[in-house]
């Protein structure tokens, strides 16, 4: 028996309803064992972080992708490929700081809340898609990016757009290359 | 010389006694028992041992990349001897693969990539897998075998040859 020589002819499409479907019952889960938002937030994006520093050896071997060398070309990689990768949409990238480490992700679609409207009220501060700061934030630190990620704007929250802001912070590895 | 004996008619030996349980120097002390196959071989490395070899090399990967003259560079990425080639691959996110190979053995570099994918499909996706504990996998152990396989069938040249 031989297999196929190419990790891209190994997809086994499940459906995205079911992942809908279980990335909700997850967040409802989370809702019914914590009453603050503030810890259902914290927790979804401690689950995603979980999930990031797994994730980024799967993007890695499956890209191959080469060495990312300014935060500018790490954002673009995340939006252009990754996103596309793992969840088939494509964020622009912002560069909103003159010091060039904040960047934001316009997510236009999202396929996490297509079903979902918007917050109940008992609800307001939920970030809903924390998951997705978390796994971000978990990946970029196995390659040695500092980052603070959050939901700058969200749609279920009644803003214009969805947007994610990635703020790098200070590079652990300058240290190697001062000579 | 770093040798012991490994096996005695095909019955793997385990100090001084076989799998069967019989003491080595005196089966091989009985003239009754020959003529006998004997295999002497070098120790296969216990888990600590191989531990210990791969700080090793950790600290003279870093030590490499430090004293090289060029800026930026990338680590040992292959040890060179007469008996052996040692390949070292570095992803991104600091995990170094290392194989040993036969020198004339070709294919290493995709080996590495594909051990890369398997490594990232069998272990990590495994949620009983802690990171940077062995790797006790029951699949990532397989598919590495298959993928070695195929790489040992392939020779010399690489696979597709």
């Amino acid at each position: 028996m031989s297999r196929p020589s190419g990790r891209k002819q190994e997809n086994h499409k499940i459906s995205r309803e079911l992942f809908v479907l279980t990335y909700g019952a997850l967040v409802a889960q989370l809702c019914k064992d914590y009453e603050k938002d503030e810890d259902v937030n914290n927790c979804l994006e401690r689950m995603g972080y979980g999930i990031g520093v797994r994730l980024i050896d799967d993007f890695l071997a499956r890209s191959a992708v080469k060495k990312c060398r300014s935060y500018s070309e790490t954002a673009d990689m995340i939006a252009q490929v990754a996103f596309k990768m793992y969840l088939g949409v494509t964020p622009s990238v912002n560069c909103s700081s003159a010091a060039g480490n904040e960047f934001s992700l316009i997510l236009d679609k999202n396929p996490l809340v297509d079903f979902v409207e918007e917050l109940p009220a008992e609800r307001a501060s939920l970030c809903y898609c924390n998951l997705l700061c978390g796994v971000i934030r978990g990946a970029l630190e196995m390659v040695h990016l500092a980052a603070e990620v959050t939901f700058l704007q969200d749609r279920l929250k009644g803003d214009a757009v969805t947007e994610i802001g990635i703020t790098f912070l200070r590079k652990a590895e300058d240290r190697k290359h001062k000579r | 010389v770093g040798h012991a004996v490994l096996a005695i008619n095909g019955t793997e030996v385990n100090g001084r006694f076989t799998a069967d349980g019989k003491d080595v120097l005196e089966f091989l002390g009985n003239p009754a028992n020959y003529p006998v196959s004997i295999r002497f071989g070098r120790h296969r490395l216990s888990s600590n041992e191989k531990l210990m070899l791969a700080s090793m090399f950790h600290s003279l990967f870093a030590i490499g990349s430090q004293l090289s003259p060029e800026i930026g560079s990338s680590g040992i990425e292959m040890l060179e001897t007469d008996t052996f080639k040692l390949h070292c691959f570095q992803t991104l996110t600091g995990i170094k693969f290392v194989v040993l190979a036969d020198p004339r053995q070709a294919g290493i570099d995709s080996l590495l990539r594909k051990i890369y994918e398997i490594y990232s499909d069998f272990a990590l996706k495994n949620p009983f897998y802690s990171l940077e504990m062995p790797i006790r996998c029951e699949l990532f152990d397989q598919n590495l075998k298959l993928a070695l396989e195929v790489a040992e069938k392939a020779g010399p040249f690489g696979p597709g040859s």
